[in-house]
């Protein structure tokens, strides 16, 4: 059976067939997908997968480990910087390993097209000594999904699979393979695996670095790292590929070590002197379009399995004068494989003949490759940019107006935020919000800097990033009597990510009582035009209140409403 | 797919309903496609349903590559340049078609039916026969029931015509 997927919806379809019971994920992009897409397909009967959203992305995975414990699979779903907020039961759970599979989707946002860091998951794979799982294409995010489900099994631990913005949000043909049923309810009995006293975390760690050797043996034959070799005039080669972990390969993996020596002589200048590319994940498809559009004499070993298979990789190098490493994010291996000496045969983002940020395209590489390309025309002067912008009649805008007014009379203010659509609101012609660091930071922030001396010490918060990091630190102000405003711009959804289903929806005000902000100064305002004095008068009053105050702001997201009223 | 081509298609998610720039990259092959974007100067088409956003794309576009464009700017920013000199522009920098999409749109039965006249007016440019392509637009609305199928029909042969039309007055 083939399909049209994107790449989240292969990885969802990957985890439907390999049998999981449960997803478990806060949304994220590019990750949002994966989860929504196995929200859809419980319409169908009979295929009981438990799906709705998590609050956090740590409370998603520890969630997705106690269904692991329980016997049955489970994959949970992130963006890259979701991980810092699930990274400690991330590292915790390759000490405690795994029952039922457990597969972690994280999805890394090379170029922060809607980020605001480009950090690579690989090196948390590396940190947690996990298998990772980095596939080039929608079908290979199929079957490595398949695959991390039976990977984790056997080897017991957590298994992430890693996807850049650029192949979870590309669709391509997917072909399925038999779909696998769940397994059965089967509570671990292990005793001291899961108890993590130092006593027992000691064996358990020394375990997981015994089995090091094993991962990498496992890396050695994986069918995701293989040896593509150069055949002149090859242009096309389509590969036929086979569900779950049986797939055929374009090259044949070099196993034996009997190699033939790539002639030097032919390419020097055609190539840079390249004569093999170690291209990771999505990397693969850049080299190849280079490759075959130009015809280069260039031999490409492609890893999509970690930890490194070092036999492979060692055979590779030592094949070749000069390589080039292709990393979609952050140069790890080829750090790695360059040493603290710096092999100066080994090119890449380190020493420029790739950038050093952002995300790889075909054009980067046909220069690194020393093809020389004509230059594309430019973009005429007459287009101006259209960046995204608060929608018409939304409800943060009303807010920020109201904001605005009552911080004319504290000149030199900063009001602390958030992560959201409500971040549109330190751009012109807001300028209302001076901050976005991370999830929940906006009150924590604010708090310091009121502890500092700041006044007033104002944040703007919304209402899924209050319940999935900002309860804490309200309490933290709660129990310090910081003087604090905290506005919750509460539009009842996840608006920034398509509007899915937030946590604490019609229960702020029992949620800030039930920390202890004092009833009185819980004020809920609904943000319209009309309201527009009493909003203003309202803020002002809290902000003159020497104790933490919340205001809720209320008024559902737009984009929501059209979209119900389209369905009624 | 049903034509055994292999498919890739790009896109960016997320800011369109923040009134964004929003682009998708397509490319069909008889051959396994490798990058999911296209390479800078080898587009073959820019199909933009509005004029100043088909101009954002021309690093991509192939030396002989065309454009076709609907005229109807979306003016959501301050600064939206001069309707007639985005359209000089595109005019002086490829073969393109400009389509007039609203009208034809109205004329097919809905305004809202301008993405597939946009269709209709690149379909000679697609590589893939009117028959598949009406095919799979009456399979898209099929739900909607046959009124919504039709009215989509002719606004993608609207949209042909036109395109056709132009092709053989510039000939």
């Amino acid at each position: 059976m083939t399909k049209l997927l994107l790449g989240a919806e292969a990885i969802a379809q990957g985890a439907l067939d390999a049998g999981i019971s449960g997803v478990y994920a806060y949304p994220g992009t590019p990750s949002t997908e994966i989860t929504e897409f196995i929200q859809r397909a419980q319409r169908d009967p009979g295929k009981a997968v438990r799906s709705a959203w998590s609050t956090n992305e740590k409370t998603a995975l520890e969630a997705a480990l106690g269904m692991s414990y329980a016997g049955k699979r489970s994959l949970v779903c992130m963006k890259h910087v979701g991980l810092n907020v699930a990274a400690d039961p991330f590292m915790n759970a390759s000490i405690t390993g795994v029952h039922g599979g457990l597969t972690i989707v994280v999805a890394d946002d090379p170029s922060m097209h809607s980020s605001q860091n480009e950090q690579d998951s690989r090196v948390y794979g590396k940190f947690a000594m996990i298998p990772v799982l980095e596939p080039a294409n929608q079908q290979e995010a199929y079957e490595m999904t398949r695959y991390a489900f039976e990977m984790s099994e056997k080897s017991r631990l957590p298994v992430m699979l890693r996807v850049p913005t650029r192949l979870s949000h590309s669709r391509s043909t997917v072909k399925r393979g038999e779909p696998k049923g769940q397994n059965p309810l089967n509570p671990s009995t292990g005793k001291g695996q899961w108890v993590l006293l130092p006593a027992n975390a000691r064996g358990n760690y020394q375990r997981l670095l015994e089995k090091q050797e094993e991962l990498v043996a496992l890396a050695e034959s994986s069918p995701f790292n293989w040896v593509k070799e150069w055949n002149e005039g090859e242009t096309d080669h389509d590969r036929e590929t086979n569900p779950v972990g049986t797939s055929n390969r374009d090259g044949k993996t070099d196993q034996g070590g009997t190699t033939t020596q790539v002639s030097n002589d032919i390419i020097d200048g055609v190539t840079n002197g390249i004569t093999g590319v170690i291209a990771f994940g999505i990397g693969y498809n850049y080299v190849m379009e280079v490759i075959r559009a130009y015809n280069l004499p260039v031999e490409v070993l492609k890893i999509g399995a970690y930890p490194l298979p070092r036999n492979l990789v060692s055979r590779f190098i030592e094949k070749h004068n000069t390589l080039l490493i292709v990393e979609e994010g952050y140069p790890v291996y080829e750090e790695l494989l360059k040493g603290y000496r710096g092999d100066d045969a080994l090119r890449g983002r380190l020493d420029g003949t790739l950038p050093r940020t952002g995300e790889l395209s075909p054009g980067l590489l046909a220069k690194a490759l020393g093809v020389e390309t004509a230059e594309p025309n430019a973009m005429p002067a007459i287009v101006k940019g259209r960046p995204p912008m608060l929608c018409p009649g939304c409800g943060h805008r009303d807010l920020f107006h109201a904001l605005n007014e009552v911080m004319r009379s504290y000149p030199n203010h900063r009001v602390f935020g958030d992560i959201g659509c409500y971040t549109l609101g330190a751009l012109p012609p807001f300028n209302a919000i001076h901050t976005c660091v991370d999830m929940g930071a906006a009150i924590t922030m604010a708090k310091g800097a009121a502890d500092a001396g700041m006044r007033p010490a104002l944040c703007v918060i919304g209402d899924s990033t209050f319940t999935h990091s900002g309860i804490t630190g309200l309490l933290d102000a709660v129990n310090d009597r910081s003087p604090l405003t905290v506005i919750i711009s509460d539009n009842e959804t996840t608006a920034m990510t398509g509007g899915q289903d937030s946590a604490g929806t019609g229960r702020f005000r029992d949620i800030c009582r039930g920390i202890g902000v004092e009833e009185k100064h819980i004020r809920t305002v609904v943000p319209l035009k009309r309201n527009h004095e009493e909003n203003v008068k309202v803020i002002r009053e809290e902000l003159e209140y020497e104790g933490v105050s919340v205001i809720i702001a209320q008024r559902e997201c737009v984009q929501t409403a059209k979209r119900k009223r389209k369905k009624e | 797919m049903e034509l055994g081509l292999h498919v890739k298609q790009a896109e960016v998610h997320g800011m369109s309903q923040r009134g964004g720039a929003v682009e998708s990259h397509l490319r069909l092959s008889s051959r396994e496609i490798f990058s999911d974007l296209i390479p800078l100067g080898k587009a073959d088409l820019i199909l933009s349903v509005e004029p100043m956003e088909a101009l954002r794309y021309i690093p991509f576009l192939a030396p002989d590559g065309m454009i076709v464009a609907a005229t109807e700017p979306i003016e959501n920013i301050g600064n939206y340049p001069d309707k007639e000199k985005v359209l000089a522009t595109i005019r002086q920098s490829a073969q393109h078609l400009l389509v007039e999409a609203e009208p034809l749109a109205r004329q097919a039965g809905s305004g809202r039916a301008g993405n597939v006249v946009m269709l209709g007016a690149a379909s000679p440019y697609l590589g893939i026969s009117t028959e598949q392509l009406e095919a799979a637009i009456a399979r898209f609305f099929e739900r909607k029931g046959d009124e919504v199928v039709n009215m989509n029909l002719n606004a993608f042969r609207l949209g042909r015509a036109l395109a056709i039309k132009e092709d053989e007055t510039s000939k």
